[in-house]
């Protein structure tokens, strides 16, 4: 397992940054972790000519909230999420990506940039409709989570451009719940889903969100499951009913672990736990 | 289990000798080897399942500047080295030249100055492939359009490499025509892999000089692997010598010679510099010796009150592209034809055919005791599905079919000679340990509210230790072990012995069977193994025969000791040595326990300047080579009760109950360490572990993202106990464990499965590993066999 020859620089500033990224062309790659890039570097499934490592850029760090929004650090590890109960459905979901040591050093900013459809927070920054705020050689730009997601290991930033900074509404008086399902406690999603409501005060469904991971090539929102429960009483019978919509108009790739139609299956039964402990969560 | 450590001189829990250097990270593996001037190799591997190689081009590697030098096929022929024997009296290629036959075989070899330049470099070769189809599927590979395989052996016109069979199809056929019930099941062990911790590599250090080779490999049978070398290299063997140093796990993965030994010992003659040469992960899964991958029609007949009458088989065994198992000659299909497990049966009848397919080669391997994994799991198996279709509890069929313990030594119907058991009583322990009265009952409480909860038993048998010489050889070398044994003046010992260890734990356990024997402590002992310049000749650690046979000289060649000793006590004492009394440790005179001499003594005194006994030539030493006269026959009681979700089909393994009988137990902690370890493997062989192909022969289990093996919170914490029914023809009555959890474990937790999905959802059978998907798919009424 080992990669084929590179660069590596450690810029101590944004600007060095974006010039080495500049400088080096097409082949050269972002580091904010490496959880994901460097074991597919190992596998020689990924070759860039150039790491340029994010560690060493101030201000990229750290947890801070504005008018109603979390503004997280691109280079903010699942490590400091999941200890901060405040942020909800992405504390939980920072805490069950792979392992502790795994957590210690991937970042919010890695996780997001690298848009794998199997990985636990797109599919909660796009339940949350959050944004992500990117800089590059044009300035600097927010994408809506709906617009960053473009197609397995796609995302809309630009060769030349680096994520900085992740925004996600606070969902004051919402409930959440996260519910993965993997072959090992430590694996990636089979399927994941990610649920966030907002019980009106006569405990009907005021408003839902409903996210869905590794259900396509990027993560989804499950909004005729959504539309299902909105205005609805949020009892077991229509969260069941709702639930029940989760895998329609998705069409997931097999694979060695589950077929199509299991994943479909699993969306159904997911969404409906994780609806269910929102909902008790919310009552 | 008790945890308190015994300091036992003999047998009892005592600590690891070797544990102090692996958890201070002071061990020295295979690759912690390193040499002045060594260079690195790296294997160039087929992408693809079958073709025809057109043309290989290295001309770009050779340009790299860190490049010393590749080897080809072609190269390989000139030596007439392309080829090598395989411990089945197969071929394999060392490096392709005609054909590569399965995705991942070797085809070049890079000579470089790192390892980061020799992999980079494999990448500059441009080999040219013509591809041809490939058998993938065993059950397809006797097609008559199937291509054929090895067409480079001479009259090799199809796929097909045996015909073994076990027992009498005659009379087994005539009891299945008028038994009551039949009950027959397709059952596939799909092929699965050891996939130890350390991988496989070599240091080979060729002297020009001297002529002398010695080799750094993480081999299980270091002397087995010299006379292969010598046979193969033309190398005189007392010039070659094999270290096989710290192991890190080997479950038969490292019984084989792979052809990345014989690249580095190649390169290391050609360069005349000492080679390293370390797979990767994915080479490991992908190229070297797999386990099971055993197609399976079973069938059992039985009375409608449920005496078991026979069991018949059919086996398809997929052995890859090349027949490169290890077992005894006689035995192509291993110990398979156990298959009559734990029962007295009127009659039994298998039959295996080994056929090749464009996948890695291997078959006998993981902890399975020569194919004993595939017979139990066979054979419990059928005896729930009988107790399905007979509608009785699966422990009640089983302590009614039992061979009894008046019944030892029990002849079975394929031939073997169980050598002692206590089925009953090991089986209701089991039964204790788990509560499994109150176990059923809860079980219909849960089922009564929709959850899905199931028990499982199996019962097994195994036969290992092999073997005796007579019956047993691998390449005609027969399967004894020896140990020779020198007790210094001051009465420290030095052991050696001609196993190996990979983490079970020799240095402990044999220092303690000498202990027991002559009453030396066992931190007072030293036990050599691994190195064939320093320890007798003798064929290695697998097949569970390390404590049945080499265990057994270590006791005997401590008994020749000893009465050395007794003799050189007799003249110290001026006794008749007939008259000395030995307690553990001391000789003393009978009728005056005052009067003795301490084993310390008597070293001393037989390194001393005083007149000896008449037979005694000076120092305390013997050797031995300890043929058995039999196999020991391990038997053990499991029960597995597992929850599964109903939503997502998954499955939990809430408990496992193992109750081991392994006969007299030398150091229990170790035991119940490789009882725990076996039993983790045995939930990842049932749950997850996979080496799946596609249609074209691509390898699915590739790396650790692809086969899954169980994590700590994977597997339940381990309930063991234990009965000890001595073996009667081994000196101290051990039976060896190794194996035995692995072996057993598999059919208890598909049984549990079974057990849950049976009533609320008809499913009869599924094949491992039971995937959530896979459990899911059965539930749905559609169970699918693994690809």
């Amino acid at each position: 397992m080992i990669p084929p020859e590179f660069d590596y620089v450690a810029p101590e500033s944004l600007d060095d940054a974006l010039r080495a990224l500049d400088e080096g062309g097409e082949d050269a790659k972002l580091l904010a972790g490496g959880h994901s890039l460097l074991p597919l570097m190992k596998l020689r499934l990924a070759a860039p000519s150039l790491l340029v490592d994010l560690r060493r850029v101030p201000g990229l760090r750290g947890i801070q909230r504005e008018n109603g929004t979390w503004r997280i650090g691109a280079m903010t590890r699942h490590a400091d999420l999941q200890t901060r109960d405040e942020l909800g459905l992405l504390a939980e979901a920072a805490g069950l990506i792979a392992d502790q040591q795994v957590r210690n050093r991937g970042t919010i900013g890695g996780s997001l940039a690298h848009g794998d459809p199997a990985s636990d927070l797109p599919g909660v920054l796009l339940a949350a409709e959050g944004s992500v705020t990117v800089r590059g050689p044009g300035g600097v730009r927010e994408i809506a989570a709906g617009d960053l997601f473009q197609d397995y290991l796609t995302t809309s930033i630009g060769p030349d451009e680096v994520l900085t900074e992740v925004r996600i509404p606070a969902f004051d008086g919402w409930a959440h719940g996260y519910e993965k399902f993997s072959r090992r406690a430590e694996d990636w999603a089979m399927v994941g889903v990610s649920a966030l409501v907002r019980a009106a005060a006569d405990g009907t469904c005021e408003d839902v969100r409903i996210g869905l991971t590794n259900m396509a090539s990027t993560p989804l929102r499950a909004t005729a499951a959504e539309e299902a429960l909105r205005g609805q009483p949020l009892d077991a019978e229509h969260i069941a009913r709702a639930a029940g919509l989760a895998g329609e108009g998705t069409d997931p790739p097999g694979d060695l672990n589950a077929t199509p139609e299991y994943k479909r299956h699993l969306a159904r039964v997911l969404s409906r736990r994780a609806l269910q402990r929102a909902a008790g969560a919310a009552s | 289990m008790a945890m308190i450590e015994e300091r036992p001189i003999g047998f009892g829990r005592l600590k690891r000798k070797e544990d102090p250097r692996f958890i201070r990270g002071q061990g020295t593996y295979v690759d912690d080897v390193t040499l002045p001037g060594m260079l690195h190799g790296a294997v160039l591997r087929s992408p693809l399942a079958h073709a025809r190689i057109v043309s290989i081009d290295a001309s770009a590697a050779l340009a790299h500047p860190k490049v010393r030098g590749v080897i080809t096929g072609k190269d390989l022929e000139a030596q007439k080295l392309a080829w090598m024997p395989t411990m089945s009296y197969d071929t394999q290629a060392v490096l392709a030249t005609d054909k590569v036959r399965f995705q991942g075989q070797e085809v070049a070899f890079v000579i470089a100055d790192d390892r980061y330049a020799a992999r980079d470099a494999l990448e500059l070769i441009d080999v040219e492939y013509e591809p041809l189809p490939a058998v993938v599927n065993a059950r397809k590979a006797l097609d008559a359009d199937a291509p054929v395989i090895r067409d480079d052996k001479d009259g090799q016109t199809d796929n097909h490499i045996f015909d073994w069979e076990a027992g009498d199809k005659a009379e087994t056929d005539a009891v299945f025509a008028r038994a009551d019930v039949v009950v027959s099941r397709d059952i596939i062990y799909p092929r699965c892999h050891p996939a130890p911790l350390e991988t496989c590599g070599a240091v080979a250090d060729y002297d020009r000089v001297s002529g002398h080779l010695t080799l750094w490999t993480t081999s299980q049978a270091p002397h087995a692997h010299r006379t292969v070398y010598a046979l193969v290299a033309g190398l005189p063997e007392h010039k070659i010598r094999v270290i096989s140093p710290d192991i890190g796990g080997g479950f038969g993965n490292k019984v084989p010679i792979y052809p990345g030994y014989v690249c580095a010992i190649v390169a290391s003659i050609v360069t005349g510099k000492p080679v390293k040469w370390m797979e990767d992960r994915s080479e490991n899964l992908t190229s070297t010796g797999f386990a099971r991958d055993y197609v399976m029609h079973g069938g059992i007949a039985a009375t409608r009150d449920g005496k078991i009458l026979a069991v018949r088989t059919d086996v398809i065994a997929d052995h890859g592209a090349f027949n490169a198992t290890a077992q005894p000659t006689k035995y192509p299909a291993g110990f398979f034809s156990i298959f009559t497990g734990s029962y007295d049966l009127e009659a039994a009848y298998c039959a295996v055919h080994g056929v090749y397919t464009n996948k890695a080669p291997g078959g006998v391997a993981y902890r399975c005791s020569f194919r004993v994994t595939e017979a139990a799991y066979l054979i419990e198996r059928m005896v729930d599905a009988l107790a399905l279709e007979l509608g009785t509890d699966p422990a009640e069929l089983r302590l009614k079919n039992f061979i009894r313990p008046e019944q030892f030594p029990y002849e079975n119907k394929t031939g073997w000679t169980y050598d002692s058991g206590d089925y009953e009583t090991a089986m209701r322990k089991a039964m204790e340990i788990a509560g499994y009265d109150e176990l059923r009952r809860e079980q219909a409480e849960k089922r009564a509210k929709g959850e899905l909860m199931g028990i499982g038993l199996s019962f097994f048998t195994e036969t290992v230790g092999a073997g005796p010489r007579k019956h047993m050889d691998i390449l005609g070398l027969g399967m004894a072990d020896g140990a020779d044994l020198r007790v210094h003046p001051t009465g420290k010992a030095v052991l050696g012995i001609s196993v190996q260890t990979q983490g079970q734990g020799h240095e402990t356990t044999f220092a303690q069977i000498v202990a027991e024997e002559l009453g030396i402590p066992p931190e007072d002992i030293e036990v050599v193994h691994g190195d064939t310049d320093r320890t007798p000749f003798g064929l290695g650690t697998y097949g569970s025969r390390s404590t049945p046979v080499s265990g057994a000289a270590a006791a005997v060649v401590a008994r020749k000791v000893r009465d050395q000793a007794r003799l050189i006590a007799a003249g110290m004492l001026e006794a008749s040595p007939d008259d000395l009394e030995w307690e553990k440790g001391r000789f003393s005179v009978k009728g005056d326990p005052e009067q003795g001499k301490t084993i310390q003594e008597i070293a001393m005194a037989a390194h001393g300047a005083a007149d000896l006994p008449e037979g005694i030539e000076g120092a305390l030493e013997a050797q031995t080579v300890y043929n058995p006269p039999n196999l020991t026959f391990p038997f053990g009681a499991y029960i597995c009760v597992v929850d599964i979700d109903p939503g997502t089909a998954q499955v939990k393994v809430r408990r496992f109950i193992a109750v081991d009988d392994c006969g007299v137990r030398i150091n229990p902690m170790i035991v119940e360490g490789q009882i725990h370890g076996g039993l983790a493997e045995g939930v990842g062989i049932a749950l997850m572990e996979l080496i799946a192909f596609d249609e074209q022969g691509n390898c699915l289990g590739g790396s650790f993202m692809d086969y899954l093996i169980p994590t700590a919170l994977e597997v339940p914490e381990w309930e063991l106990g234990e009965t000890v029914t001595p073996s009667p023809h081994h000196p101290i009555g051990a039976k060896g464990v190794g194996e035995s959890p692995n072996v057993g474990s598999p059919p208890a937790i598909v049984n549990a499965v079974i057990d849950a999905l049976y009533e609320p959802y008809g499913v009869s059978h599924i094949d491992m590993p039971m995937t959530p998907a896979r459990v899911w798919a059965a539930m749905q009424g559609r169970p699918e066999p693994p690809q």
